[in-house]
């Protein structure tokens, strides 16, 4: 196991207010994460709306500016890079975002979204890029005869292929991939899920998976780290952690996702937040399992 | 609890309260007509819940929009039934539609944020359906307004009855909008994916809230989702749409366990389940597009037993068990 990425003690604060009236309020969105990236596994970042899982994953492709911390890319620190150096780096860390819907330019077509990145860091002629992209295109299960067409004439799962296409033509080992499937419909969110494992084995992809559907989660990811307010409150072997979660935040996620069993018993755990110690450290429960009990 | 009581007396003699009955529903959009609801036919009994399960465009929501007369143009009803109470809604002039909104059939939907006024106080949604049906004065309004937010379990009902949408978190709204919605004690409560925008957590509580309010006002729920453990965890029986008509549908018991009509089957297999690591079981191809659905059967294109005859036309329908049929050439249906 070696780490790819790693965060160290991440923080990324909002402020808020700070007019005539009105005292400043500080948002603590991230606040003092760490966690590790082994090189080839699924690391998926769960969590619930305002946890803070998409802002540490902007902040590790430097989108947003984090407020202190390290993020360390094959041991160097991303966050201190100048901006040419951060744009190298780029082309091995890449992003797919949730809605694609409203990532992808509804004015360019396909081709010219997927061979952007391509132009951007000069990469062969012409040709070379249309070759390219259509290789891109039979990568992620789209017909390279649609090369010229537009995003709308794309149902919901290619367009989210085409984000993908995008997001791999500069050969990148890293992917940070944001709810890459919550906005598809059922029957398609297999078919994307396929995809992304397909992918991952054929191009030895790291993924940071960030989810909120724990059944996904399961299903996809090697470890997982539960995020709350902020903070990692639990992190672990995902088997281990569904097995066996210590923290309450994490017992009450886990009761909370229907099962689609209809006998199967409800037990719901609901969250008592006096349970929650605020800032506690994450200790180590068992082996590789840690939890901030 | 006398208070709540008041709003829980209704009773009805017969056991279905609402039936559909060969609902086709049809939007007059250039360049021909599309059908978004093809004979679609399903009973909900008195105290039970149905849950509608399908993709985006299925034509889930066109039905339930169909069912309390809120259709806009294009959309109009193009043949078919909608019983309720012994009396056709699709024969209601307005005056009357109006009454069984709110009084007979309530509705919540899914963005609560864009379903509540936003500088109108959280009581005034409450008193307005109250006051409009003519369920109580002025006066008395907030304090019922105050009851049902008690009622929808919302802390510190007293003084959340003067707040203001915004400053309600997505559950919250959400439970008033239920609120709004039992305010003048329907027999029939429509949900339109009523949960699909809350986190997990909030979502587990919110189905807990509507199985309460279930028994508590002795409803029938109508419950829309494309989520099948919602349906699992909140359902008696499911109908499962796929472009514009009913497949399938049966007890949850029965569908969950036998699914019989291969779209069913594969919606169930492609949820990731116990099998980490593994490719799942996708269903091929795309949703259709409403506007150019094949001949036959919808599903025929991204079928895995698709034979020549679900190219010609659509099966009809089949009882394979007590209370489950389905419309598939594998299980007996007919051209």
């Amino acid at each position: 196991m070696t780490p790819l990425v790693e965060v160290r003690h991440l923080v990324k604060h909002f402020e808020r207010g700070g007019g005539l009236f009105r005292a400043r309020t500080v948002v603590k969105a991230v606040d003092d994460v760490s966690f590790v990236v082994n090189e080839g596994e699924t690391f998926a970042l769960v969590g619930e709306s305002g946890s803070g899982k998409s802002t540490t994953g902007r902040c590790m492709l430097r989108l947003v500016a984090p407020t202190s911390g390290e993020v360390l890319f094959r041991g160097r620190d991303v966050l201190a890079y100048s901006s040419a150096e951060m744009r190298a780096a780029r082309r091995d860390m890449q992003m797919v975002f949730q809605d694609p819907y409203s990532s992808l330019n509804p004015r360019m077509r396909a081709f010219t979204i997927v061979e952007e990145p391509l132009v951007i860091h000069a990469i062969g002629s012409k040709a070379d890029r249309r070759a390219r992209v259509a290789d891109l295109f039979t990568l992620v299960g789209l017909d390279p005869g649609h090369l010229d067409r537009y995003p709308h004439e794309f149902s919901g799962g290619q367009r989210q292929r085409i984000g993908l296409a995008r997001a791999l033509a500069l050969n990148p080992s890293f992917i940070i991939a944001d709810e890459p499937v919550s906005a598809l419909d059922v029957s398609i969110q297999a078919q994307v899920i396929n995809l992304l494992m397909d992918l991952q084995e054929q191009l030895k992809l790291t993924y940071l998976f960030i989810a909120h559907d724990l059944r996904l989660v399961r299903h996809i990811s090697t470890r997982v780290a539960v995020m709350y307010l902020g903070r990692i409150v639990e992190m672990g072997n995902t088997a281990e952690i569904f097995a066996n979660a210590q923290h309450p935040y994490t017992k009450a996620l886990l009761s909370a996702v229907p099962a689609t069993d209809p006998d199967a018993p409800r037990a719901r755990i609901e969250l008592d937040p006096a349970l929650v110690a605020p800032g506690a450290p994450l200790r180590q429960v068992s082996e590789g399992h840690f939890a901030a009990v | 609890m006398s208070s709540l009581r008041r709003y829980a007396d209704s009773g009805t003699v017969s056991d279905t309260l609402l039936s559909v009955d060969g609902l086709t529903t049809v939007f007059d959009v250039a360049p021909r007509p599309v059908v978004a609801v093809n004979d679609v036919s399903f009973e909900i009994r008195k105290g039970e819940t149905l849950g509608l399960v399908g993709e985006s465009g299925s034509g889930k929501s066109v039905t339930a929009f169909s069912i309390i007369g809120l259709l806009q143009s294009p959309g109009r009803i193009a043949g078919g039934r909608v019983l309720f109470q012994g009396r056709d809604l699709t024969q209601l002039p307005e005056p009357e539609m109006r009454k069984v909104r709110g009084a007979g059939i309530g509705f919540v939907f899914q963005e609560p944020m864009a379903a509540l006024n936003p500088v109108m106080r959280v009581g005034a949604h409450i008193a307005e359906a109250l006051i409009v049906h003519g369920l109580a004065s002025r006066a008395e309004a907030r304090e019922r307004a105050i009851d049902l937010l008690r009622a929808v379990k919302i802390t510190d009902p007293g003084k959340r009855v003067d707040d203001y949408p915004h400053q309600l978190s997505g559950g919250m709204r959400q439970r008033v909008m239920m609120a709004v919605a039992l305010a003048c004690k329907p027999q029939l409560l429509i949900a339109d994916e009523p949960t699909t925008a809350l986190d997990v957590t909030v979502q587990a509580q919110v189905l807990d809230l509507l199985r309460d309010m279930k028994a508590q006002f002795e409803l029938s729920l109508l419950l829309i989702t494309h989520d099948l453990g919602v349906i699992a965890e909140t359902a008696d029986r499911v109908a499962v749409m796929y472009a514009g008509r009913i497949v399938e549908q049966g007890t949850v018991r029965q569908v969950f366990r036998e699914p019989a009509h291969p779209y069913t089957r594969g919606l169930l297999a492609s949820i990731p389940g116990d099998t980490a690591g593994s490719r799942l079981r996708a269903i091929d191809g795309t949703v259709p597009n409403m506007a150019s659905l094949p001949a036959g059967c919808s599903f025929a294109p991204r079928c895995a037993h698709r034979m020549a005859v679900c190219e010609t036309s659509f099966p009809s329908q089949t009882v394979v068990a007590h209370d489950h049929s389905v419309r598939c050439y594998l299980n007996g249906g007919q051209p």
